[in-house]
């Protein structure tokens, strides 16, 4: 396999499963022209008059869908956990005899590990999307058959829009729908909250199926998913398990060290002067950022601030904020908690967005660079602020990247990560896999103090009185190494096989995973 | 070396287990060593685990003998630390002691009066707990292996705690390590002495006796050791004994730093329960913050175990505050921060404090060997007191450094 050095100086493939790549060029140098990719013209009177397009099952609708060896399947991952679809269409697509298809979901979970099989027995030929746990392993130890591709949730849309990838069948999973295919997950017995997720499949595939446990009769207002972009609806007896769809409720740390990571960031905020009356933050479900969220009310109320929007996973944290008066806002990209879901359907200042209105590279203007802080995670962060969210220091594929790559674009990006975890340091020289470039990471969190990027003198500046440690990553990294005992060895790679890549916001390529030696 | 049994276990397994390791030894009477290693943290660190396990192996002159690591991340004081149990549970007579050299950061002394507001209890044998302790800015650190170590784990944690207080950054917090009820603690001393801790704490004492025992003891280890730095002792009342003799207790030494009380076992001594009010024990720690006060050492409350309410942990520190104590004891990081604020001096104490340090500065200046503030004379130990309030204040960010030209 070619590799060359793109401008990260990763090294990376200019051809992936017999399609040409683009190296990464730089942050915002690459720009693709032409036209956008667009469906196949439809026309209203090929549909049934009365507006059923319900079908008996999902073998049904896949046979009618046209589903062929090597087509492009999509799915989501509103479902989480306790999706059941996903499992379900591919014992269907196995029990049809189709083989090599391309996967394409918005993100997986432990659940599709499932799924294993049909990757070794050629089912699924690989994956676009997300690799994590058990798929991660299987696609680390080079037992997948193509090379798997990870997106961001922008860069899955940009992908769509620009034609890198065109997808045959969307499989839209919702909660509730009519029978014309008007679909939403703010309700019903698998309520999930949102499934923008599946907005630019609905509007791109070829054909659409959506499948529910909840069929309702037509008119399901409000939709989230259009029925007009949908050719066939099938009714199942359940989605899945409604305990890991959504969380009861979602729990803050009780980690002393993660909460004063918490404690600093809400104070970081504060004293950076970020924190002002009409500000904007984007915070998520883990339990570091909820805590944050928390620390920052407290600081908040205090001194009488207001935000106008908060973007984000939406927890019952962020609900008490918009209800309790403390944001305008609460823009919503997937949600958490029943809490969540609940403020989504009766709160008029609880916004559906989706990655089309978030974070699409192909948009006209970028939500995400709006945003005044935005606070995330990351498995490891090096010297120069790279940093890595999908693999960890034993090189193994764990995680997907989620918004995570886009939302690098606020005003200040702030990862807040333990700076080790057991013995495994955080801070390293270099990262195993690159997703984010360290110009766009402003500072890094940890229970040691504030590492700031030199290039943000300013916040250098506004920081110079607090109380928070503030640390040069390099001498962090240093007392790191000295607890762990020493500077931890790489892990052991074939540098003449990847497994998978790591696409930039734009479709560049950012960088491979490689097969993991044993 | 004679030997007995022929096979080892030391430290911890299971799915739960984090930063910790597990060893078994087992002697052979040839093959040289064989290592089994399984490692959490393998492509990282594998190599080193390696060398590490080796070397020990020839440090304690183990030749022919199978060794089995299991390893959930352990820091490299902890896996020394259990490796070390391994050997000595197969050669209960052996000396020879693995130690990893004493960290620059850990060289530091504390003084008799030090600010003992908080002190943050971590079990000996929890690893997990050690590194990140001090982060918390307790003012002091209690390794402890006492009651939260198991009977049959006391060796285990008699090896971890020394090895932590020569390779774990405390961050200033002062180094303290409750040993065991004496005469017991005695044994704990070699493994703390020569490693740098600044104070002991001696759980359940109830007389003067015990304390000469002590420092008998900890004289002995400081000359055979040439310990040159201070060892504070802070005597825990937990009886209703010992309360009778805290005043004695109190005078027993001049490495006494404070009397600290412990109301779990002084309520269960007397027969009743601990209230939340606390009316049971108010004899108690009105006793022992008068027996400290005379023999001019520091009183120092008992711990707060509701870790969820700290609004009920404020009050109780003010409540502390209020008796004459000094500190209080911590079960849980999220606590000391709301222990300094409550121990933080109030703005009218501040004032006041500022009046009579600076009458006192200018009396100084003057000459004069009387201060006094209005008509009021002022005697030394109120200036030391108000002084105290003034540094108070400083950590607290309740004043500037330079008050004094506001």
């Amino acid at each position: 396999m070619k590799l060359i050095k793109n401008a990260a100086g990763r090294l990376v493939p200019i051809e992936v499963n017999g399609e040409q790549q683009i190296p990464f060029k730089g942050v915002n140098k690459f720009k693709p022209t032409g036209v956008k990719a667009k469906p196949p013209i439809r026309s209203c009177t090929d549909y049934p008059k009365d507006g059923n397009k319900v079908v008996k099952d999902l073998k049904t609708a896949l046979k009618k869908a046209g589903l062929k060896d090597g087509m492009t399947i999509s799915t989501h991952h509103h479902l989480r956990n306790g999706d059941i679809v996903t499992n379900i269409l591919f014992d269907t697509i196995k029990e049809m005899g189709i083989k090599n298809i391309r996967w394409f979901p918005s993100a997986s979970f432990p659940v599709h590990s499932h799924l294993i099989k049909y990757l070794e027995d050629g089912t699924i030929h690989h994956i676009e999307g997300s690799m994590n746990g058990p798929l991660g392993k299987f696609t680390s130890e080079g037992k997948m058959k193509g090379i798997g591709v990870l997106r961001s949730h922008g860069g899955r849309y940009q992908s769509i829009q620009d034609g890198e990838v065109h997808i045959d069948i969307a499989v839209i999973a919702s909660p509730t729908a009519d029978p014309f295919g008007n679909a939403t997950g703010d309700r019903g017995k698998s309520a999930c909250g949102l499934i923008g997720f599946a907005l630019g499949d609905s509007e791109y595939a070829d054909k659409v199926i959506v499948v529910t446990d909840n069929l309702v009769p037509f008119p399901c207002v409000p939709w989230q998913i259009q029925g007009n972009n949908v050719d066939y609806v099938v009714e199942v007896e359940s989605l899945g398990d409604p305990a890991k769809i959504v969380s009861g409720t979602t729990e803050v740390t009780k980690s002393p060290d993660r909460l004063l990571i918490a404690e600093y960031v809400a104070q970081f905020l504060d004293e950076a002067g970020i924190m002002k009356n009409g500000f904007s933050f984007q915070a998520g479900a883990g339990g570091t950022a909820l805590a944050f969220a928390i620390f920052l009310k407290e600081r908040m109320k205090k001194k009488n601030i207001k935000a106008r929007f908060i973007r984000g996973g939406s927890t019952k944290y962020l609900v008490q904020m918009l209800e309790e008066g403390l944001t305008d806002y609460i823009l919503d990209g997937q949600t958490f908690d029943l809490e969540g879901v609940r403020s989504m359907r009766e709160n008029n200042g609880h916004i559906n967005t989706s990655p089309f209105t978030s974070y699409n590279f192909h948009g006209k203007g970028n939500f995400a660079s709006i945003v005044d802080a935005a606070v995330l995670g990351a498995t490891e962060v090096d010297v120069n602020f790279n940093a890595n969210v999908v693999t960890h220091s034993d090189g193994y594929l764990l995680h997907g990247i989620g918004g995570w790559q886009n939302c690098l674009y606020s005003k200040c990006t702030i990862l807040a990560i333990p700076s080790f975890r057991d013995r495994i340091p955080v801070i390293v020289d270099e990262v195993t896999t690159l997703c984010g470039p360290g110009e766009l990471i402003d500072v890094i969190a940890t229970e040691r103090g504030l590492c700031i990027n030199p290039r943000r003198k300013d916040l250098l500046k506004a920081l110079k009185n607090s109380s928070i440690p503030i640390i040069d990553i390099k001498e962090l990294k240093k007392q790191i190494d000295e607890i762990c005992g020493g500077v931890p060895s790489k892990p052991k790679v074939n540098k003449a096989k990847v497994v998978a890549i790591i696409k930039w916001v734009d479709g560049t390529v950012l960088d491979s995973v490689f097969e993991i030696l044993k | 070396m004679k030997q007995k049994v022929k096979k080892s276990t030391a430290g911890k397994r299971g799915d739960s287990v984090r930063s910790d390791c597990y060893f078994e030894i087992e002697l052979r009477n040839s093959g040289g060593i064989k290592l089994d290693i399984k490692s959490k943290v393998e492509s990282m660190y594998g190599e080193s685990i390696k060398e590490m396990i080796l070397d020990m192996s020839k440090f304690f002159g183990l030749k022919d003998a199978k060794i089995f690591c299991e390893d959930y991340g352990a820091l490299p004081f902890v896996m020394a630390a259990r490796f070390e149990l391994a050997v000595k549970r197969l050669f209960p007579q052996t000396k020879k002691e693995y130690l990893l050299p004493i960290i620059k950061q850990n060289l530091y002394s504390t003084k008799k009066d030090q600010l003992r507001r908080s002190r943050l209890y971590l079990p000996g044998n929890e690893p997990k707990f050690f590194v990140n302790a001090g982060l918390h800015s307790p003012d002091g650190i209690i390794l402890d292996l006492e009651d939260s170590v198991a009977p049959s784990e006391k060796d285990a944690a008699q090896l971890l705690v020394r090895n932590a207080l020569r390779s774990v950054d405390f961050y200033n917090a002062e180094r303290m390590v409750r040993i065991n009820q004496l005469p017991k603690g005695l044994d704990d001393l070699k493994y703390i002495i020569p490693h740098n801790v600044n104070v002991i704490l001696v759980p359940k004492c109830e007389s003067a006796e015990q304390i000469h025992l002590l420092e008998k003891e900890v004289d002995k280890l400081k000359k055979q050791f040439k310990i040159k730095n201070d060892i504070f002792f802070m005597p825990i009342i937990e009886s209703a004994l010992g309360v009778i003799k805290a005043f004695e207790i109190a005078l027993a030494s001049k490495n006494n730093c404070a009397l600290a009380i412990g109301l779990e076992d002084y309520t269960a001594d007397i027969g009743t329960q601990r209230t939340n009010e606390g009316g049971e024990s108010i004899f108690a720690r009105q006793m022992l913050v008068n027996a400290a006060k005379a023999a001019g050492i520091q009183a120092i409350d008992t711990v707060f175990s509701d870790v969820a309410d700290m609004e009920a942990l404020r009050q109780s520190v003010l409540e502390a505050k209020s008796l004459g104590f000094e500190g209080k004891g911590c079960i849980h990081p999220r606590q000391i921060q709301v222990v300094h604020e409550a121990f933080a001096p109030t703005v009218e104490e501040i004032e006041k404090a500022k009046k009579i340090v600076l009458a006192f500065e200018e009396a100084e200046k003057k000459g004069l060997g009387v201060v006094s503030l209005g008509s009021k004379m002022i005697d030394p130990p109120v200036v030391k007191r108000e002084q105290r309030t003034i540094d108070l204040a400083m950590l607290n960010n309740k004043i500037s450094k330079d008050w004094r030209k506001q």
